[in-house]
């Protein structure tokens, strides 16, 4: 019946989603007029078990809260055991740092890219995504011995140093990905059918997005000029980086954000190996971490925050992490209202969701 | 090392310092809550230019915990779930879950509570036979 309501439970099994995520969608015909998260799914309590765990074999447990960001967990919580334990890393692990943080911010807004393009029926684009990023997952594997949970952030520095002949590897990797987004670059920004599915589709405010506590890509694509690397943990201290913004606040302003920042992150790994000094790349920490302090990190999906207490001991009193889906989800609330069905995916999936993250 | 910027703050004027925050732009970053035996130690963490500001409130066990969801909405996901885990009741949530947020019926009570479960996981699979059957 015209202007009835419906509730549709759009997932958590759903074509379109990579992880399990259920959407109450309550629709007025083809329109949603409110809609409910339920997680839950892939709950698996890392955060307790990382009390059970010694702090040094946390750093594998927060690698696998998400594949596509593990090493960025790592280094978060290295860094905050490290400012509790009063390390100094070498100025060499620093850069091996941003090298390898880059190259999964590189791999994760390609491997968006082809979700993206699958959730409007733009296969081929999909296809080119995901290929390219095969070149990203190839030199991982290269340098750190894994392609996607590398393991190479340790509590001083990192496990593995980066040879002169594997640094010209990753800079030829990186000069095959921008011929590649070349020929990316211009479907995304101008191609008709991606515009007409994308532009005003779930947009939002800066103020919404501020006031929503938005970040990464969801918030610059507001015109929310934040970006944690600008604050210069790591080597972004010598390594500037200028947050990439877009004012559209739209599905078409989040992907252009993401194509630029992958720009952005081949020129960083190129200023990295360009610079990175010779010298140690790790020094011993010794004892325990006592205290609380709170480690944050610019991850492809935005900031992470990791609050860590520990009370003198190898258990951790406690490890809390807000990953930046879950600081998403609210903007997301919002955006969906007022939009077609035929919209939701292609919106959910605008803000990249990581369910995996989100529920730890 | 002690946290920098936090303020202690009593649950009963909780939500007239978060109301400041929120006057100050404020934007809210997360909660944490850590069982420490006879309470919660919970905080709030918000963000204004890269410069965090904690609000930490010590609950006893068995208190209710008022939402901050009205003045920041982003609270209310935070605040679900820690309605979930660590079993505390929480009041004039703007979306409540009734504690099935992350938890089916079957989940157990408090799972990051200091005693961990506090109800063993009934993991027999449905139809298999009880134990007396055996």
């Amino acid at each position: 019946m015209p202007g009835s309501k419906s509730i549709i439970p759009f997932g958590p099994q759903h074509p379109v989603f990579p992880e399990p995520l259920q959407l109450r969608l309550v629709l007025e015909d083809e329109k949603v007029v409110e809609a409910l998260p339920a997680i839950g799914y892939v709950h698996r309590g890392i955060e307790k078990l990382a009390e059970k765990k010694e702090y040094t074999q946390n750093i594998f447990l927060v690698e696998r809260i998400c594949g596509i960001c593990s090493f960025m967990h790592a280094l978060a919580y290295c860094q905050g055991i490290e400012m509790l334990m009063d390390v100094t890393v070498p100025d060499r692990a620093r850069y091996l740092r941003v090298i390898w943080s880059e190259l999964h911010r590189l791999h994760s807004h390609l491997l968006w890219l082809g979700l993206l393009a699958d959730s409007f029926g733009f296969e081929s684009l999909f296809m080119q995504s995901w290929r390219s990023r095969e070149a990203v997952m190839d030199i991982m594997e290269a340098t750190a011995g894994g392609r996607v949970i590398i393991s190479t952030c340790i509590i001083g520095g990192v496990r593995r140093d980066i040879s002169e002949e594997l640094m010209a590897e990753v800079l030829k990797t990186v000069d095959v990905l921008e011929r590649d987004l070349e020929i990316i670059r211009p479907v995304v920004f101008d191609d008709y059918s991606v515009k007409q599915r994308l532009v005003g589709t779930g947009r939002i405010t800066s103020e919404q997005a501020y006031d929503l506590g938005s970040v990464g890509p969801v918030a610059r694509a507001c015109g929310i000029a934040r970006d944690f690397r600008e604050t210069g943990y790591a080597a972004y201290k010598e390594i500037k980086v200028t947050p990439v913004t877009e004012t559209g606040g739209d599905a078409y302003a989040r992907a252009r954000v993401r194509i630029r920042e992958m720009y952005q992150s081949i020129d960083i790994v190129r200023q990295a190996v360009r610079d990175i000094p010779a010298g140690d790349i790790a020094v011993p920490a010794r004892g325990n971490p006592e205290g609380e302090v709170i480690s944050r990190v610019e991850q492809p999906r935005g900031e992470v925050i990791y609050y860590i207490k520990g009370d003198g001991t190898k258990n951790l009193e406690r490890l809390r992490v807000r990953t930046p889906t879950f600081a998403n989800m609210a903007p997301l609330l919002t955006m969906l209202p007022g939009c077609e069905l035929a919209n939701v995916p292609v919106i959910v999936l605008s803000i990249d969701p990581c369910i995996s993250c989100t529920e730890r | 090392m002690s946290l920098m910027n936090t303020v202690a703050v009593s649950p009963d004027r909780l939500l007239q310092e978060v109301a400041g925050k929120y006057r100050q732009r404020y934007r809210f970053a997360t909660m944490t809550c850590t069982d420490i035996g006879d309470g919660y130690d919970i905080l709030y963490h918000f963000d204004k230019d890269y410069e965090l500001c904690n609000l930490r409130l010590y609950l006893k066990k068995g208190e209710e915990l008022p939402s901050i969801s009205s003045i920041f909405f982003a609270a209310l996901l935070v605040e679900n779930e820690i309605k979930d885990l660590f079993s505390i009741p929480i009041r004039d949530l703007v979306i409540d879950y009734g504690g099935r947020f992350l938890l089916t019926e079957d989940a157990p009570v408090a799972p990051m509570g200091r005693e961990g479960c506090s109800r063993a996981i009934d993991i027999r699979l449905q139809g298999a036979p009880e134990e007396e059957d055996k």
